[in-house]
């Protein structure tokens, strides 16, 4: 990269990609200490079983064989950690399993394929049960999910507003009166919101090396969160936080399923203590189908009441969220997220209950989104339904229940948003595509006999956690033994070469974080970026780190960053100024050195400006040598993206094949810092968008035996099957951080389900098909249409 | 995952090949390993010796030999779908290489493994079947030739003997037209086929003279359409004979449901397809 400082909106290329795009990269499984031994997991066929016995001894005696444990060996060390631990998950279970793919014993050996032979000799006898598997068997509970439970609750969330009995009744009492009047529509539809699985093109993998004479852990993990696993680790073995060292080399995607910690994180850790050597674990891709997290699972009835003109009167969703079989990190608070923004971007009266019930399934939790695209998925898909009842726009109807443009308002639900200009921003998608040209041409080729259809969808979601006061909500870390909520952390140190390294909180899983960093310093300090080097993913340069998820990177720990250069700054301008004989105040930073505003060759570079902080005697009397700082930073709120996108599809009448023909977003992330990565995560979050809607969907039978577990049964979506996305966004600052910025992680996830399928049910609404359950494979398309055509 | 443990040999000859094969029963033929590596690391398949022919020289060729084109054991799907002679001769495998896999596998994968490997959603496979092509297998008991219509015995399952090889695809040079469309699971044309037809027809005189039809993904294997077939010959081969014809896709079979279709819908895109391909075999014809 050329010597270049850049500005906080400056397209700047990723300094990351010379590596990746040549394959140099280097990945935890890359990570090879001589000794290494590897692992393999003897897993359960059965969705619910007892386990009746685990003969291990054929195993033992194969040549290459160290050890195999099994949950008896193991139940010592507790429970998994987890931060919503309402039904915590076994390191191994002694007794029961209560998914298929779920792990029982651990093979340990010198190679992997060793230990992957010895699975296969590993003898466990089981009790089949049957297990819960529908979400409405799940709430019924005649069934458990496990024996020692009275039912398969895990936690409601209902809201209108939240945690309110009394408000709760008085919205139901208002939506009732609204529907009982003779003036109004009430449309409801039942609809899912199906399972998916993250696909990280790079499956998880650890390695734990116990160093016995220290008393220490030497961690490497595919993680998002590595802090958080050194003081679950530390928890687990009863050492301090800072007798494990985790880290994160490269990180092939995460999208939330690396937000977690595994059993497998930790029983590497007991492997290595046990056997004295590195013990390394890398999933499978059929094990990181089965076993590592899932996203989604809901099934739930979403209705609107309205007058004829598009007015909406009030809102209600009811339903299930699936969190499988146990509860790990976030697990159960992933509805809770969706129930933040349970009332959109609009002022209607709303009542929102979601049961979450345990399954014989693999858990869920975080996936691109998180409770986001569930919430939007619903209030979009019926309020696209309603405009049709009523026969208005469904651009107008939004329109006429949207926030006015506002800063600080709250939400109907009861959460105080940041800011908003939520029909600026449809309108400028509107204005700029030609959205009445479009309906018109829509309509000619309907005229055609061909199934063209325009699906609009706008939202709001929240990221960016957030005020360190989340802490009172239950969410504190604490079980990881992190002292923090949810802050940012960046420390900045100016080294005696005038160069920077910043080390900072967040755990990049590919996002470009080391370019957006640099970006970020360099605005500020005039430090050239190629000068600047960035530490993230390590829980020793940031054991107070939280991690990357919820689209908080920037806000947060990039706040952090900017508060940390900031400081610096300050420092160095008093410097600069002693050095040169000028006032702080008069200088200036740009291109790697520090100038006297009105005096362009009056100036020191960054190297003097640091050679004298490291010698104190060149200082000015009184200041303390040394030239870094580091920030804390907790933001004022979340911040609440928004935006708009709108989809043109395709049906072939013949097949129910649905065709993507264009799809535009105009989202509103504040300030944009680096333009060129926050389209690549529009890209990419569309894409796992219309993946979903299109494509996805992890199908478990009636057994509990899931049945696509390799990327042949699973469909991603390809490059093949997308069309070109026309990105674009409008700027409206928050002012909870001083960036101006909000995420944009998962704002194209949250936003794209429901408009690829507000388009193609418009394609086929005229055939008599009103909805139709994702994803919208031909089949199902095909179906929907034979159905309404026979209705 | 890791497969079994499991002996590789480097083939240096067809004859050192069909030695091993020989020697060793169970043991499998990998050409370019699209299939037979995936099954194997998924332990679906463990066979005690794998035996490489990716090394021999003079099977990559797709050459003209008069009365026949004839593709060799190790041509790839690429080589197949870019071939100016296939377009011509044998437009419909053409089509169907072109639509099979993604570009590393048409880079890498085989027809004649594709062949070989008999999936019940194979694109080549209705291909060659439509083209009545001949397919040619060796071993050390010698040479014979299997018509493509008796080639897919069943799901995964091909008329080869456990110690012959598919060393090459001949098919007849003819004046008829063929075609080949899909639905596939990711949509359009993409990924394995959730229904496909592949039809030839030659027209003389405003009439079908000459058709063959097959359709894959839909039941237990490739197989040829034979009341289509029927219905088709002799007529004018016009949209409502067509859509007469087509409506007969899936006599005999017997429907697979699986998680793309129900047996009502496979049955329906047989129909649907059936009608694109042949009247694009007609239009060409």
């Amino acid at each position: 990269m050329a010597a270049t400082t850049s500005a906080l909106g400056g397209v700047v290329k990723r300094s990351e990609d010379p590596a990746l795009v040549q394959g140099l990269g280097y990945y935890t499984d890359d990570v090879n200490p001589p000794g290494t031994l590897h692992t393999a997991f003897v897993r359960s066929p059965f969705a619910k079983a007892k386990i009746v016995s685990i003969d291990r001894a054929d195993a033992l005696a194969m040549d290459g064989v160290l050890a195999v444990y099994v949950g008896a060996d193991v139940e010592h060390l507790g429970m998994l950690p987890a931060q919503v631990a309402i039904r915590p998950r076994p390191l191994l279970p002694t007794s029961a399993v209560a998914f298929s793919g779920e792990a029982v014993a651990m093979v340990v050996a010198k190679t992997r394929a060793i230990a992957q032979d010895a699975v296969e000799a590993v003898f466990v006898e089981y009790e089949e049960q049957v297990p819960v598997i529908s979400l409405k068997d799940a709430l019924a509970g005649e069934k458990l999910a496990h024996d020692d439970a009275e039912n398969n609750m895990v936690i409601t969330w209902e809201a209108g507003p939240f945690g309110d009995a009394e408000a709760i009744a008085a919205t139901k009492a208002t939506i009732a009166e609204a529907k009982a009047r003779e003036d109004t529509v009430t449309v409801s539809l039942e609809m899912i919101n199906q399972r998916l699985i993250p696909v990280a093109i790079e499956p998880r993998s650890v390695i734990a090396e116990w160093h016995k004479g220290y008393r220490r852990f030497r961690v490497h993990s595919s993680s998002q969160i590595v802090s958080a696993l050194a003081g679950a680790i530390a928890k687990v073995f009863d050492l301090p936080n800072s007798s494990v060292h985790a880290t994160a080399p490269e990180v092939g995607g995460g999208f939330g399923v690396k937000l977690n910690v595994y059993p497998d994180e930790i029983l590497v850790c007991f492997a290595s203590q046990q056997l004295g050597e590195p013990v390394k674990f890398t999933e499978t891709r059929r094990e990181a189908s089965v076993n590592s997290i899932q996203g989604r699972g809901w099934q739930a009835t979403a209705s609107i009441t309205g007058t004829s003109d598009g007015k909406i009167l009030g809102y209600e969703l009811e339903g299930i969220a699936d969190m499988g079989a146990y509860t790990q990190n976030f697990t159960a608070a992933i509805p809770f997220l969706g129930l933040f923004i349970g009332s959109g971007q609009y002022t209607m009266p709303t009542h929102w209950k979601i049961d979450c019930v345990l399954t014989n399934k693999a858990v869920t939790d975080a996936y691109r989104g998180a409770g986001r695209p569930e919430a939007e998925y619903y209030l979009e898909r019926i309020i696209d339904a309603f405009a049709r009842e009523v026969d208005v726009d469904p651009a107008e109807v939004r329109r006429l229940n949207f926030f006015e443009k506002f800063q600080d308002a709250v939400t109907p639900i009861g959460f105080q948003m940041d800011t908003g200009d939520y029909a600026m921003n449809m309108d400028a998608l509107l204005d700029k595509v030609g959205y009445e040209d479009l309906k018109s041409e829509r309509d000619r080729l309907r005229g055609q006999g061909r199934l063209v259809g325009l699906g609009l969808a706008t939202y709001v979601e929240v990221c960016g956690f957030g005020p360190s006061g989340l802490v009172d909500l239950g969410f504190s870390w604490s079980e990881y033994n992190l002292p923090s909520a949810f802050n940012g952390t960046g420390l900045l140190k100016v080294t005696p070469d005038g160069k920077a390294t910043m080390s900072i909180g967040t755990g990049p899983t590919g996002q470009g974080h080391q370019t957006t960093w640099a970006q970020i310093i360099s605005s500020q300090t005039g430090i050239v970026m190629d000068d600047i080097n960035i530490i993230v993913g390590d829980s020793k340069s940031s054991p107070e780190a939280i991690g990357s998820f919820g689209s908080r990177s920037v806000a947060v720990d990039g706040s952090a960053a900017f508060e940390a250069s900031t400081k610096v700054v300050e420092k160095a301008a008093k410097i600069a100024a002693h050095l040169l004989e000028a006032s702080a105040e008069d200088i200036k930073f740009a291109d790697g050195a520090a100038h006297v505003a009105g005096s362009p060759d009056q100036s020191v570079t960054w190297a003097e400006i640091a050679k004298s902080a490291y010698q104190p005697h060149l200082l000015p009397e009184g200041m303390e040598g040394g030239l870094e700082a580091f920030a804390v930073f907790s933001p004022g709120n979340a911040t609440w993206p928004f935006g708009t996108q709108l989809a043109m599809v395709e049906v072939d009448p013949h097949t129910g094949d649905v065709e993507l023909l264009k799809f535009w977003t105009m989202d509103d992330c504040g300030n944009v810092i680096s333009p060129m990565l926050a389209a690549g995560q529009v890209h990419g979050g569309v894409t796992q968008g219309i993946g979903q809607a299109l494509f996805e969907e992890a199908i478990y039978d009636d057994a509990g035996n899931l049945l696509t577990t390799s990327l042949m049964d699973y469909l991603i979506p390809t490059a093949a099957s997308l069309p070109m996305f026309n990105t674009d966004h409008t700027v409206t600052e928050t002012h909870v951080n001083p960036l101006g910025a909000k995420g944009i992680g998962e704002a194209g996830t949250i936003g794209s389900a429901q408009t690829v399928v507000n388009a193609v049910v418009d394609a086929v609404a005229h055939l008599g098909v009103k909805h139709i359950d994702m994803p919208l494979r031909a089949r199902r398309v095909w179906e929907a249409m034979d159905e309404a055509k026979g209705a | 995952m890791y497969p079994r443990e499991f002996e590789y040999v480097s083939a240096g000859s067809i004859a050192e090949a069909c030695q091993a094969l020989s020697d060793n029963p169970g043991a499998k033929v990998m050409s370019g390993g699209m299939s037979l590596i995936p099954m194997m690391k998924l332990r679906l398949l463990s066979p005690e010796l794998v035996v490489d022919i990716g090394g021999i020289a003079g099977l990559g060729g797709i050459s003209d030999n008069g009365d026949h084109v004839s593709i060799g054991a190790l041509v790839r799907h690429a080589d197949v779908a870019s071939s100016s002679m296939i377009a011509e001769h044998a437009t419909a495998l053409g089509e169907a290489a072109a639509m099979t896999g993604d570009v590393q596998v048409r880079n890498r994968g085989t027809v004649c493994g594709a062949v070989a490997h008999a999936d019940l959603a194979g694109d080549a496979p209705v291909a060659v079947i439509a083209l009545e092509a001949t397919m040619v297998a060796q071993s050390v008991r010698g040479t014979r030739e299997i018509a493509a219509a008796d080639f897919f015995v069943d799901t995964l399952t091909s008329a080869l003997e456990g110690d012959e090889i598919l060393t090459e695809i001949k098919i007849p040079k003819r004046s008829g037209k063929s075609s080949y469309d899909k639905l596939g699971r990711r949509g359009g044309r993409t990924d394995y086929a959730v229904a496909g037809v592949a039809a030839y027809v030659e027209m003389s005189g405003g009439v079908v003279v000459d058709c063959t039809v097959a359709i894959t993904g839909v039941g237990a294997k490739p197989a040829l359409a034979s009341g289509v077939m029927e219905a088709l010959q002799g007529s004018t081969g016009d949209e409502a004979a067509v859509a007469v014809a087509a409506a007969r896709a899936t006599e005999g079979v017997t429907l697979l449901e699986d998680l793309y279709g129900s047996e009502a819908y496979k049955g329906h895109l047989a129909e649907v397809f059936t009608k694109r391909a042949v009247a694009e075999a007609i239009a060409r014809a």
